[in-house]
């Protein structure tokens, strides 16, 4: 009892100093980026505050966030799942894009159906694009051909230039003034959106697969079979369980994943394929995954606290004329403060 | 003999959580002496070895080199100060040969490479200890002795004076250890400062000048060697003079049944640095223990592999309880009533992170799966684990820690348990008792011989030769991924078997060592 007793009392020491540190540590970030503000002549102190009201200081600005973090949240999951048994996904930006090749390929091939059929028809698209897509990279993996990591990052290049050649060509949108596009989504397959915002039915998706991934590695025998694999694959295969199996399985859902997240992306926000579909969010839910180590409360406050980052560059642009680029020097120091934190646990062997 | 030690350990002291492992040492290693630092595993000998190598700080004391207090900070430091150690797995780079391997190791490596030179130096000094190798052969053809001689090259060359030698014998064949024992007695002929690690009583008494014993984290007694009897160190180091367990031979012939394992010409292609295994044919009935004998990485591990179906079969047929099991998988081979015990449980068969009861699972989780995977059924995991458990009358750790913050032997414990819980046809046993303290190597051949009795047939790989005579019905010896004899305990002798896992066939070894013939008979 004593001992249990003071070991939670050590954690929640460790837990409180872990925060004050973290805290400090964004603090100085916030420094560093002002001093940034200054340079380009700006009143940083005006600055953060706009991007403080323009985010979480208005019913609206917060929904703009949550509709970024719905993708970031798949995303983080496609790497978190495979990285389990401690396979490395790069390829979340490949998986979202083929996913939306296929969404679209059902939204614009059956646009005369109801939402009824369509919208669960292009959601299953979606998975199954990039589930396969990962897919291939997954079976070359469990054959020992060649490493998913760099399989799945070169296979993000073939993935993108595949969407460009179908709205360059085949499905370019002959009523856009020769703009590569393809033809906008029907009304039925576009997602509903929650009343007055533009958070769309992915967000229930997106929590829908939080929990079912906690689920499951918490609670079930392929959760147990997966830590297992994830702490001694050489012991998990002695104890007679298929690593086989469960790569081809990890690399197949992950990518599903962020397939979805891709079908979200075209038919709720853009209605229709553009090559532009993503800045970078396959990459990004990369770094949510690693920087949470796979958590599904930390995969939300990072996708959460990245969206915000990325709102808060549009809000400069528009209201301070710096480029919104600027604000991945943020993200970046941002970032180094995650990254920075006490190295426990897997930081080092 | 000097009056001033090279090396002596004074009051030395250091704690890990839970555990106190050197508790005020003393020790001195004096130049012309092998001194034996004896004791059970977990006795705190390679601790306090660690502390001299700098891995880790001493809580209190202090040690002396050449009677000045030196504080070591690193094996850096330890290097200077001419204290070299070999450890239980060498440190040697498999790709580079041996001459490159020692040439990394020097503190004076010049920028520009004099390959000559070094290995004229090389065979000038293994020329007077001979420890002969070829020096520009790759180390990955070498074999485990000459490796060590690698080893001991490497710090003579380094002008090492203090050596200090971790479980040297663990691997090597009796004849091996023999000639490993004429080497140290050249360094201290010449002056060097010799410690051995050893559990073994009857080397320390063949090679060591004087033994010093390690109990619970203590010395427990230091004499010297014309002093010391088997009973006497026993006594040290236990405490009271434990009676190993007489094994009980059950003397009823095998059954006359069709054997739970045929092996049937397997082959098997070799992987990366693996032996393949070439033509094996081997059967294992119930109610027999059939002995692996081979020094490491002569395919054992493969052959084990194959049965339990981690490796595939190039050639041959796998037959498990009459049905062809040539291509089952791990999963089907364990369900059929295939046991592993393996030699290091946390590297082979055990998740440290995950707790006692999910270990318990692992080993056959679609028995404890309910609605068809979707939960596990833990209360009849743990009913099992108990059962077992207290059958072999072990005691029952802990279940819902994680399996990691257990002792090593209570690992062991667990994961024998876990193995005997559904009455096993078959039981792989690797290395079983390797890396175990004494009450616990016992107590697996305790269970080894009562599944045996119980009906199981076991197929027990093991290095240790006393093992094997003692607990094996029949035994088969490999070399080079074949099996190139096989007998009785009562047919065969020790010493044969360790020229024949050698590949020194019969009479011609008698008299290979001395002779200093080639590559690894000069030991």
């Amino acid at each position: 009892m004593d001992t249990a007793a003071g070991v939670a009392e050590m954690f929640r020491h460790k837990r409180v100093t872990a925060m004050i540190r973290f805290g400090g540590l964004f603090g100085l970030a916030l420094v560093v980026f002002a001093l940034v503000l200054l340079v380009f002549g700006q009143n940083p102190l005006r600055a953060y505050v706009d991007i403080f009201r323009a985010t979480l200081g208005s019913v609206y600005g917060f929904s703009e966030v949550l509709v970024k973090m719905i993708p970031l949240v798949l995303t983080a999951l496609a790497v978190a799942i495979p990285s389990r048994i401690w396979l490395i996904n790069v390829g979340g930006e490949g998986q979202l894009f083929i996913g939306a090749l296929f969404a679209t390929w059902g939204a614009i091939t059956f646009n005369d159906q109801s939402c009824w059929l369509l919208l669960p028809l292009i959601a299953i698209l979606g998975f199954m694009g990039g589930g396969l897509w990962a897919l291939i990279s997954g079976v070359m993996r469990a054959r020992g051909w060649a490493s998913e990591t760099i399989s799945t990052l070169l296979m993000n290049y073939v993935a993108i230039l595949l969407v460009s050649f179908f709205v360059f060509g085949p499905w370019k949108d002959p009523e856009s003034a020769n703009y590569p596009q393809s033809a906008p989504f029907p009304d039925a397959a576009i997602l509903p959106f929650f009343p007055g915002s533009r958070v769309h039915l992915g967000a229930l998706l997106a929590i829908a697969g939080l929990l079912i991934f906690h689920f499951v590695m918490s609670r079930t025998r392929w959760g147990l079979e997966m830590r297992a694999i994830g702490i001694n694959a050489e012991a998990a295969r002695r104890n007679g369980i298929s690593t086989y199996r469960y790569m081809l399985l990890v690399m197949f859902i992950g990518g599903g994943l962020a397939g979805l997240a891709g079908m979200g992306e075209v038919s709720a926000i853009h209605g229709q394929l553009r090559p532009s579909l993503s800045p970078g969010l396959g990459y990004t839910g990369f770094l949510i995954s690693w920087i949470t180590m796979g958590n599904p409360l930390g995969i939300v406050a990072a996708a959460f606290l990245i969206s915000i980052i990325t709102a808060g560059g549009d809000i400069l642009q528009m209201t301070h004329r710096i480029p919104a680029a600027a604000i991945h020097i943020l993200m970046a120091l941002v970032l180094f403060v995650v990254l920075a934190r006490s190295t426990g646990g897997r930081g080092r062997k | 003999m000097n009056p001033t030690p090279f090396l002596s350990f004074r009051g030395i002291t250091k704690s890990f959580p839970a555990v106190l492992a050197n508790d005020r040492v003393d020790f001195d290693m004096y130049g012309g002496e092998i001194h034996a630092l004896l004791g059970e595993n977990g006795a705190g000998k390679s601790t306090l070895m660690k502390i001299l190598y700098g891995f880790y700080r001493a809580d209190a004391g202090e040690i002396r080199v050449h009677g000045k207090p030196t504080d070591i900070r690193s094996p850096r430091d330890a290097r200077r100060h001419r204290i070299g150690m070999v450890f239980q797995d060498f440190i040697l780079i498999p790709a580079l040969t041996v001459a490159e391997n020692i040439a990394l190791f020097l503190p004076d490596l010049p920028f520009v490479l004099d390959r000559a030179l070094i290995c004229k130096r090389i065979e000038e000094i293994s020329e007077r200890y001979s420890l002969r190798v070829d020096p520009g052969a790759p180390v990955w053809q070498l074999s485990v002795g000459e490796r060590q001689k690698v080893e001991l090259l490497k710090l003579l060359m380094a002008d090492t004076q203090i050596l200090i030698l971790d479980e040297p014998t663990r691997s090597l064949a009796p004849h091996e250890a023999a000639g490993l024992f004429r080497v140290l007695d050249n360094l201290r002929r010449d002056g060097f400062a010799v410690t051995v690690i050893t559990h073994k009583i009857r080397e320390v008494l063949e090679c060591a000048d004087r033994i010093t014993v390690m109990r619970r984290g203590k010395i427990a007694g230091t004499l010297p060697c014309a002093d010391a009897t088997q009973n006497a160190l026993v006594s040290l180091m236990f405490g009271k003079a434990i009676a190993e367990s007489p094994q009980r031979r059950c003397e009823t012939p095998a059954g006359e049944a069709v054997p739970f394992l045929q092996l049937k010409g397997v082959s098997t292609r070799p992987e990366g640095t693996g032996m393949g295994l070439k033509a094996i044919s081997l059967t294992v009935g119930s109610r027999e223990i059939v002995g692996v004998a081979g020094v490491s990485g002569n395919g054992q591990r493969e052959l084990g592999d194959v049965v339990l179906g981690m490796e595939k079969c190039s050639l041959g047929t796998k037959v498990l309880g009459g049905a062809d099991a040539t291509h089952w998988s791990v999963a089907r081979v364990r369900s059929s009533g295939t046991a592993f015990i393996p030699e290091d449980p946390l590297g082979m068969a055990a998740f440290p992170w995950l707790s006692v009861q999910e270990n318990m699972a692992m080993a056959n989780t679609s028995r404890y799966a309910r609605h068809g995977g979707a939960s596990m059924d833990w209360v009849s995991v743990r009913s099992d684990l108990q059962a077992s458990l207290e059958r072999l009358g072990f005691s029952i750790p802990p279940v819902y820690v994680p399996l990691g913050t257990l002792s090593g032997g209570n690992i062991q414990r667990m994961i024998l348990a876990r193995e005997m819980a559904h009455d096993p046809r078959l039981i792989i046993a690797f290395y079983p008792t390797r890396g175990l303290d004494v009450q616990s190597a016992v107590a697996a051949r305790e269970v080894l011989l009562a599944s045996r009795d119980a009906g199981a047939g076991i197929l027990l790989i093991s290095e240790d030769l006393d093992e094997l005579f003692t607990l094996s019905d029949r035994l088969v010896v490999m070399l080079r991924g074949e099996i190139v004899a096989a007998g009785t305990p009562q047919n065969l002798t020790i010493e044969e078997v360790g020229y024949l896992m050698t590949g020194l066939k019969g009479e011609g070894a008698k008299s290979g060592y001395s002779s200093g013939g080639g590559g690894d008979v000069s030991a």
